[in-house]
């Protein structure tokens, strides 16, 4: 959602305006001068460029001024913003591009000041630190010193490793206590809250502050479901939103398909299944509430892990509005899964909570990245509580966040390796592993190899262990690891440097995993396992800022694409800028937190920050591939069955670009949107391609970052709020009476009001026949009514009307066109002169609003000399229809004041009188033909009135009509209804009404249009009646007509299609209005109407049917 | 128009909602109140505010039309309220609109004034209570928090996709007014009362 400068009102969302086209193409003085073609280029050609463009816009929604904006068309950028009648600026400035974080000095200077995070290391215990920092428990091998239960059982065995514990079914350990991968010690669950979940029809047990994906793991399943294209079994593979398997139904207590495990908080009595790679909607209606709400900051802070929290709390205390957002229920991110800090996150989170200016939103994903700061997240409000969630509290929630700085924390995902049969239950993500064991205090399997190409894997590997699992071997593709080798080593860990992961056994459960020197075929080893853990390095989260505008770049050191530069007020801290090492996540975290609000003239305090070693470090080898055998899959996306071998197809069929290989082979594509796979595919296809991953890019990151539903999307727009219900001041009564109800723009008009079972054509019939016959009564307040105030009324009307407004007199009504600048209708009504300066102008219900958008317009850009003032007065009134040939009588006997005869009170006059009682303003005009009144009162008061008539017009048979008696009446005496008989390409005289076209006026909006050739075509197309020849025969609405009885080979040349259809009472037949090409010179001929597999034959006729000779006007 | 007409008695908009505006009110325990304030006296004046009728009319109604965007002027009974450069709502209380107009006109003279009575055009409805801001903050895009839009402060702008004039009264804790046009009066009431539910549920 664009900000829009109004220049008075400020910025306001875009939703607010109204676009009105190129500025500074002004009206021609004398239209009447130029040729058809410097008219045409005036009417219909406008500059396109590439970059800034003057245009007019309308505050709609606010203070009705035009004014002119200056925006580069291709960034969308409101470049600056001027009232109309002032000149374009000659100079303005264009927004900058910023880095996504600053110069490293400058953070650097920040830091140290802050939070002396940047201080030395500071080493603790004997043992070197382990990337874990003072908060973490203890060095390797204390960790969990003693071993779980029910691992201790398996003794290494003949293979390297263990055999594994399990069934080999993938379904679990099968120890008869529950949970039993679960630490007795560990994680961050709250074991005094059991929860009992049932998963593919068995019943489980886990702890609040599980996932589904880490309950089933506690209870040793692993696998979820099977995949979508070659139904492989699949297990979980990481433990958070970029899960591309282990995808479930949620059964109970409310169906909803696809949703990732390792994202569903578990709760008690939830039910789920596992899915073959999809699926199944509801088929019931969602009984729960979602709604969205609108949100401002100063400060929007995406993620509360390390860097997240950290830029928070330098922004705690400053006075500034700060919003801390977080797809998790608690804040901690990355540090929840290693352990580390914790104290620090639940003092930090403690100290947001008491802040009185920020907002901690928990279960909160930002999914989308607008203009102009404009973010969107969706709430997990009520979801984790199940059955428990309380029916008023809407179960998700969508907030619509306006920032003016924001900083992205959104870490990083860690990448996986095309290996062969890579895709095993039991395979997993290396430091989704190490979460499970540290949050959830949950063993992901007994016996593990790690296989990594940079140092994150090693933390893992160690935590693992210490958490009792039995580590066979650390297999690192780089040959000189460094010191990490040197701790795991320590820990009694093999580590085979110079190593890969060839392949892998097990059907379904992970049994083995074979492993060679990096690139070589021989000196393969194998190792018992259940459990692989895979790291390929890390990417960026970058999606929002891509989304923002960001450009990414490809850093060589880290092998991966991080953020570069944005033209949005953004700034990216920690993993998500491809900061990994502890102590730099927390300071650039701190500093982007406070330059942010600096920036907005707030000052911050500097956070107190935990003091973190810094880790040893040995660079990462860029890895994609690992030669396998032939033959077996190296999946690259695990979602959409994408192997390395479906990329090299696609680009042996010649794809050169990622956008290109992701449409033909859908790699990317699934609801997990590639986040561990896009990376690794576009390194897949730059080595298939043989070019660098840096020239190949990524393919584009587009909103929502994860899925979301389409009912926290819709919100409360549903049912009944889904569009604003227009009603008028009678609309009880309508409903009272039986009315059935027509949508006419946002209004609810009374359709018809059937009696007694009948249906419409019953109906309509005699309503028809009580206007034509009797007396009827319909509520015509719809109408849209504009006061115009000012001398220049007149003049002003004069221009916007085809036919001459000023001569009107005081107390008179006339009938009036407006075109467009083409000279097609484009409104028609009454305008009633109400005083020497003073008109009320009335316009078709749907189109009240555009009729004042339209004035305001060429008195606001083109005609400002002239002193005329319009305004709405809708509502102000409210109009009551009384026809028929005794309304006269009816409307006589509750105005004793008023002269009815039609000598005193002429067709077209008005009167302002009292009817029943009440203050009216009675108008003598006529839509169907028959003598009749609109009778305007206070909508206060329009009850009233309409009781009163209701009342007094009984012994005539008073009728109640809608709109469909309405449309019948006033086609059988030809008047057309705009929108329904025009479509934007009739003129007044193809209508036939070239009497409302004024000769006299030198100019009016549309009059060049009219002597254009086009224009005066013989063959253009004119509104006729049309008769079937077959009197009972109905055509429906939008039937071609053609001229023959037999349909020629096609094209079949049209001459014009129906455009109104009814039966008529008065007629005692069908009849239809239609456009038909040279319809007036064609009247008596027949055509053709092909309607199913009939030509009905029709003669074109008047489309004055009934009454040609207007006897019945006045009674 | 209606000031006369004692013998009828009028009907507002918003008047078959009265009762389930006023059981939410008491269901939130507080949290918010909700009611129509029907039949206040509107005109919608428009002048030229650097011409001489505009320091005669608001010698009339003993306020000066405030010229700042979005800016709210009050005396003894009377607000004005800013809607555009040239344009202004005086408020007043139900049955002085046929008064009020005529001073205004008169103060006008031959200037080009056009003063309109819109007092149907509009119904009012007060959304206070603590949670007022929370409540419109569902369907209202713009930032209500007192530090942007505090006392002194009106704005059209849209409301659950209905355009609205949003009034901020002299107390923070008096809540808004939110006019409405009358044939919106009744979805904008369903709207609330649905986005309130989380305190009347």
């Amino acid at each position: 959602m664009l900000l829009i400068p109004c220049p008075w009102c400020g910025p306001r969302d875009e939703a607010e305006f109204h676009y009105g086209g190129q500025a500074h193409v002004p009206y021609p003085q004398d239209p009447s001068s130029l040729t058809d073609e410097d008219w045409a280029r005036y009417l219909f050609f406008r500059d396109n460029p590439r970059g800034p463009f003057a245009e007019r816009w309308t505050h709609a929604s606010g203070c009705r001024r035009w004014f002119n904006a200056v925006r580069d068309t291709s960034t969308n950028e409101i470049l600056t913003v001027y009232r109309a009648g002032e000149e374009r600026p000659a100079t303005f400035e264009s927004r900058q591009v910023h880095p996504a974080r600053p110069a490293l000095e400058d953070e650097a200077v920040q830091a140290e000041a802050g939070s002396g995070a940047a201080a030395p290391v500071e080493v603790r215990g004997a043992q070197p630190p382990l990337g874990s920092g003072p908060g973490a428990a203890a060095p390797v091998g204390v960790q969990g010193a003693q071993p779980p239960r029910g691992s201790g059982g398996a003794a290494p065995s003949g293979v390297e490793g263990a055999e594994p514990l399990e069934d080999r079914t993938g379904r679990g350990g099968g120890g008869e206590e529950t949970q039993p991968f679960r630490h007795p010690t560990r994680g961050r669950i709250h074991r005094d809250t059991p929860l009992t979940f049932t998963f593919d029809g068995t019943a489980y047990q886990g702890y609040k502050g599980d996932t589904l994906a880490s309950a089933l793991l506690a209870n040793g399943v692993i696998q979820t479901g099977t995949s979508i294209k070659l139904g492989r079994p699949r297990g979980i593979f990481s433990a958070g939103v970029e899960e591309p398997n282990a995808v479930v139904q949620i059964e109970a207590p409310f169906p909803e398909p696809m949703l990732p495990a390792t994202t569903v908080e578990l709760y008690d009595g939830l039910v789920a299944t596992g899915l073959p790679g999809q699926g199944r909607l509801a088929t019931a209606p969602d009984p729960a509430r979602y709604d969205a709400v609108h949100a401002h900051c100063d400060l929007l802070v995406v993620g509360a892990g390390p860097a997240g929290l950290a830029a928070a709390a330098a922004a705690a205390r400053s006075g500034a509005r700060v919003i801390l957002a977080d797809d998790q229920p608690e804040p901690g991110g990355s540090l929840l899964g290693t352990g580390e800090l914790l104290d620090w996150v639940d003092d930090t989170t403690a100290r947001l909570d008491a802040a009185p200016d920020v907002r901690v939103l928990r279960r909160t994903t930002v999914f989308g990245y607008y203009d102009d700061n404009h973010l969107l997240a969706v709430e997990r409000r009520t979801n984790h509580l199940g059955a428990e969630a309380p029916e008023h509290v809407s179960r998700e929630r969508v907030w619509r966040i306006r920032a003016r700085r924001v900083v992205l924390a959104t870490g990083a995902h860690e990448r996986s390796l095309a290996f062969a049969d890579n895709d095993r239950p039991g395979v997993m993500l290396a430091a989704s592993a190490r979460a499970y064991v540290n949050r959830h205090g949950v063993l992901p399997g007994r016996h593990a190899v790690v296989f990594t190409t940079n140092d994150s894997a090693y933390a893992a590997a160690l935590d693992l262990a210490a958490a009792g699992v039995a580590v066979e071997a650390v297999v690192d593709t780089r040959a000189e690891p460094g010191e990490w080798a040197e701790r795991a080593r320590q820990a009694g860990i093999e580590v085979l440097t110079g190593h890969a992961v060839t392949g892998t056994e097990g059907a379904p459960r992970l049994t083995s995993v074979t492993v060679a020197p990096y690139g070589e075929t021989t000196g393969r080893r194998e190792f018992a396992a259940d459990l692989l853990l895979v790291s390929g390095g890390w990417n960026p989260v970058a999606h929002l800022f891509s989304q923002a505008g960001g450009k990414l770049r490809h850093d060589e050191e880290l092998g991966t694409f991080v953020p570069d530069t944005c033209r949005q007020a953004v700034e990216v801290a920690g993993g998500a800028s491809g900061a990994f090492e502890l102590a730099r996540v927390l300071a650039q975290g701190a500093a982007a937190g406070a330059r942010a609000l600096q920036a907005e003239g707030y000052t911050c305090e500097s956070p107190r920050l935990p003091q973190v070693a810094t880790p040893p470090q040995t660079p990462p080898m860029r890895v994609f591939t690992i030669p396998s055998r032939e033959g077996a899959p190296r999946f690259v996306d695990l979602q959409r069955d994408v192997t390395v071998d479906d990329l090299a197809r696609a680009t042996g069929a010649g794809m050169r670009s990622v956008e290109h290989t992701k449409r033909y082979t859908t790699a990317g594509t699934a609801n997990d949107q590639g986040k561990t796979s896009g990376v690794l595919a576009s390194g897949v296809v730059a080595e298939l391609l043989g070019v660098d991953v840096s020239a190949l890019g990524t393919t584009t990151f587009r909103p929502p970052y994860t899925p979301v539903s389409f009912a926290a999307l819709a919100g409360r727009d549903r049912g009944a709020l889904l569009d604003p219900i227009r009603t008028t001041a009678l609309h009880e009564w309508h409903v009272a009476h039986g009315a059935l109800f027509e949508n006419v723009g946002q209004w609810k008009r009374p359709w018809y009001y059937p009696q007694d079972g009948e249906d419409m054509e019953t109906a309509v019939l005699r309503e028809c026949a009580a206007a034509r016959e009797g007396v009827a009564f319909m509520d015509a307040s719809t109408l849209g009514k504009i006061d115009v105030q000012g001398p220049d009324a007149g003049v002003f009307l004069d221009l916007l009307y085809t036919n001459m407004m000023s001569t009107l007199k005081v107390g008179m009504i006339r009938y009036g066109v407006m075109c467009r600048p083409d000279g097609m209708v484009f409104d028609d009504g009454t305008v009633i002169r109400l005083d020497q300066d003073r008109y009320l102008v009335t316009t078709t219900t749907g189109n009240a609003a555009a009729v004042l958008d339209w004035m305001e317009e060429w008195l606001q850009t083109e005609w400002p000399e002239l002193r005329v003032h319009c305004t709405s007065v809708t509502e102000q009134w409210a109009t009551v229809a009384l026809v028929g040939p005794r309304s006269r009588e009816v409307l006589g006997s509750l105005a004793p004041r008023l002269a009815v005869a039609n000598e005193d009170f002429p067709f077209m006059a008005w009167r302002e009188t009292t009817v029943a009682g009440i203050e009216a303003r009675v108008c003598r005009i006529s839509f169907s033909g028959e003598l009749a009144y609109e009778i305007n009162v206070s909508p206060w008061e329009a009850l009233a009135l309409w009781e009163a008539l209701y009342e007094a017009g009984a012994p005539y048979g008073i009728t109640p009509y809608g709109t469909e008696t309405m449309h019948v009446l006033r086609a059988e005496k030809g008047y057309p209804i705009v929108g329904q008989d025009t479509d934007g390409t009739v003129t007044p005289q193809d209508l036939g009404m070239s009497w409302v076209v004024s000769k006299k006026k030198r100019d009016f909006i549309g009059k060049r249009s009219h002597a254009r050739a086009d224009t005066a075509r013989p063959d253009r197309k004119h509104l006729v009646g049309l008769l079937p020849e077959d009197p009972g025969t109905f055509l429906p609405e939008g039937t071609h007509l053609v001229a023959g009885s037999v349909l020629p080979a096609p094209p079949v040349p049209m001459l014009g299609h129906v455009t109104s259809s009814y039966r008529s009472a008065a007629l005692g037949r069908t009849f239809a209005l239609a456009l038909v090409k040279g319809g007036r010179d064609r009247i008596g001929e027949r055509l053709y109407a092909p309607v199913g597999d009939r030509l009905v034959p029709v003669t074109v006729a008047s489309p004055v049917l009934y009454d040609p000779e207007g006897a019945r006007r006045d009674g | 128009m209606a000031d006369t007409a004692v013998t009828t008695p009028l009907r507002s908009p918003l008047s078959p909602a009265a009762g389930r505006l006023a059981a939410a009110t008491r269901a939130s325990g507080g949290a918010v109140r909700l009611a129509e304030l029907p039949f206040l006296t509107q005109l919608n004046v428009r002048l030229d505010p650097k011409g001489a009728a505009a320091d005669a009319v608001g010698l009339a109604l003993g306020l000066q039309l405030p010229v700042e965007p979005g800016a709210v002027v009050r005396a003894g009974e009377l607000t004005a309220l800013w809607l555009g450069p040239d344009e202004w709502l005086v408020v007043g209380p139900p049955g002085g609109r046929r008064d009020l107009e005529s001073r205004i006109r008169e103060a006008a003279g031959d200037e080009p004034v056009s003063v309109i009575d819109v007092s149907a055009q509009r119904t009012t409805l007060l959304v206070a209570g603590p949670r007022a801001r929370d409540l419109l903050a569902h369907g209202c895009s713009l930032d209500l928090h007192p530090r942007v839009f505090g006392p002194g402060r009106c704005a059209q702008t849209n409301l659950a996709r209905t355009q609205v004039v949003l009034v901020a009264r002299d107390d923070p804790r008096a809540g808004f007014w939110v006019l409405v046009r009358a044939s919106f009066a009744g979805h904008l009431t369903d709207w609330l009362l649905d986005a309130a539910v989380e305190w009347t549920g």
